[in-house]
């Protein structure tokens, strides 16, 4: 693999650095050079957040913002009303991976975009399956390698492991695998 | 060797100082400081660590209370920046001048006003003239790395002066990257403690920081020039030694494809990684052009900064703090010019303001850099006033 930037945008308390430093810790445990880079602003719950990640063999210099991600995961499906700062600079080629009950078919039309894979997972519903709170980062990183393939499954659960509370583990590994398998990619 | 941890730098720098397990720690929160030292408080509540560590009330009181653990004896340990960094300012000149070994971190931040929890270098260069030892990181391995190098080269006898070791808030402190961290016995073996300096003991009765009348004040300045200035030799032996141990090496500059280059940019910290990655790009382009960080900026390695830049036509220098009304406008080009013009060499340098209270620094940034380089290198004249990088005008 050679170099693949992620960019991740959510809101305020769903997790989405969480999420980029649990794809960090996953890629480096499987033996990757790896960033998670959290955007700081004043932090407010429910504000648009911005997370990346780059994950290479070789050792990563740059320290600024990936500018032209492989893979842009949305968290939130209300971000979808203004779509331009999700899909800007999404490489050709590239994976837009998101939380949404709409179809791969009608996330597309949004995008207006045929040269790019689209993933979508209802990862709300998921989350509020087995979290019961529409914590939906670690649905995210599941639906992220399911479509990318980027890292497997027992990293990111050993990332889990690392990063959560004990009896958080569990339903979160539980969720991963669920939006792992329901995702659809396009 | 040891293991690879995923960690943000402020949790790598917890590791490090953990390892070189001070007896005292004095802690104060602030942004993007604070989870140095919440680490440092898990670490002690759970056992791992054998230290006081006190909570104190101010920035003001932490280094105090430093102040006080060190003429002890104890390996002191305090993390700061920014407003904290500046209400420490008076003790830091005291901890320095009575000759007392301790590692502080900055987490580099703006300062007010307005208020701005984010990256630049103002609070670091703030204190230049302090008499502390003063290096910069620009990874979270180095980060971890130079709290060993800070104890090693702070309790030397033949320095005792405290170290700053510092980082860029957030986009190191808070960005995740592997750092490998070793095991406390060899960290203790390449930092032992060393005990090395005078102490308060009441056998042995001394007096730490009296009245220095005209008769005297002059000397303890003087003296601390020599400490200075001898302490770049045990910096060198440090990472002579760390790169034997550890298999990491630094050095008080780092040059990146330098040797035949026409123009370079001079830098410190984190965003130098970004400006060596677009060397690599502008390569490729037939562009020559190179890069030199300085790590080690007190004592400033004047003659190796020169030597590396002998051959350039133009340098730039980017500046993440602003000297307002200062020749060049940053302390870090002022040193630079200076170091060129001491060692009778005819290179020529302008200088960058850039990415101060947080403004986003990209590549982008780094090709106008050094689009102004390629503008003016065979040029007689230069600009001699700072260029702003990303302000708007």
């Amino acid at each position: 693999m050679s170099r693949f930037e992620i960019r991740w945008h959510g809101r305020g308390g769903q997790g989405i650095v969480t999420a980029a430093d649990l794809t960090a810790t996953a890629a480096i445990k499987s033996g990757f050079y790896a960033q998670s880079i959290p955007t700081f602003g004043t932090e407010r719950r429910g504000s648009p957040v911005i997370a990346y990640n780059r994950i290479d063999r070789q050792q990563i210099f740059e320290r600024s913002p990936v500018v032209e991600p492989d893979a842009v995961v949305v968290a939130d499906p209300h971000l979808l009303v203004n779509p331009k700062p999700l899909g800007a600079g999404l490489k050709s080629g590239g994976y837009l991976i998101v939380n949404t009950a709409k179809s791969a078919g009608e996330v597309r039309e949004i995008f207006k975009r045929s040269d790019i894979k689209i993933a979508v997972v209802n990862a709300t519903k998921l989350s509020m399956d087995i979290l019961k709170a529409p914590i939906v980062n670690t649905a995210m990183v599941g639906a992220l390698i399911a479509a990318t393939h980027i890292l497997t499954l027992e990293s990111v659960a050993e990332a889990v492991k690392d990063r959560f509370p004990s009896r958080l583990v569990e339903p979160n590994v539980q969720l991963i695998k669920q939006a792992y398998e329901f995702v659809k990619v396009e | 060797m040891g293991k690879v941890l995923p960690l943000g730098g402020n949790y790598a720098v917890a590791y490090a100082v953990k390892a070189c397990k001070p007896e005292v720690i004095t802690a104060y929160p602030i942004s993007p400081q604070t989870t140095i030292v919440e680490r440092l408080s898990e670490f002690v509540a759970n056992g791992e660590l054998d230290a006081e560590f006190l909570h104190v009330e101010s920035e003001h009181s932490a280094l105090s209370v430093a102040i006080g653990a060190a003429a002890a004896g104890a390996r002191s340990y305090s993390a700061t920046c920014s407003q904290g960094l500046a209400l420490m300012n008076e003790l830091l000149y005291i901890m320095a001048y009575v000759r007392l070994p301790m590692a502080l971190t900055i987490v580099a931040r703006a300062l007010s006003a307005p208020i701005n929890i984010w990256n630049d270098h103002s609070d670091f260069m703030s204190v230049n003239d302090s008499g502390w030892i003063m290096m910069m990181s620009s990874s979270n391995q180095e980060a971890y790395d130079e709290i060993l190098l800070a104890y090693r080269i702070a309790e030397d006898p033949r320095v005792l002066l405290p170290v700053i070791t510092a980082m860029d808030g957030y986009i190191q402190s808070h960005v995740v990257e592997p750092v490998e961290i070793v095991d406390d016995e060899e960290a203790l073996s390449f930092a032992p403690k060393r005990r090395s300096w005078v102490t308060l003991n009441p056998d042995k009765p001394v007096t730490m920081g009296p009245v220095g009348d005209p008769n005297w004040y002059f000397e303890f300045k003087r003296q601390l020039w020599e400490a200075m200035k001898g302490s770049r030799a045990v910096f060198d032996e440090a990472v002579a030694e760390f790169a034997k141990k550890f298999g990491r090496s630094y050095s008080a500059i780092e040059t990146y494809r330098l040797d035949d280059a026409e123009v370079a940019i001079v830098g410190m910290g984190s965003f130098m990684g970004t400006i060596k990655a677009y060397v690599d790009r502008a390569r490729k382009d037939g562009i020559k052009v190179g890069a030199l960080r300085v790590k080690l900026f007190r004592p400033f390695p004047a003659e190796d900064v020169a030597k590396a830049l002998s051959n350039v036509k133009l340098v730039g220098v980017m500046d993440r703090a602003l000297v307002p009304g200062s020749p060049t406008g940053g302390f870090l080009h002022s040193d630079v010019a200076c170091s060129i013009k001491q060692a009778g060499l005819d290179v020529r340098t302008l200088g960058y303001i850039a990415g101060l209270g947080g403004r986003l620094l990209t590549m982008d940034n780094v090709r106008q850099m050094v689009d102004v380089l390629l503008k003016y290198k065979d040029s007689k004249e230069v600009p001699k006033e700072p260029i702003f990088i990303g302000v708007r005008e």
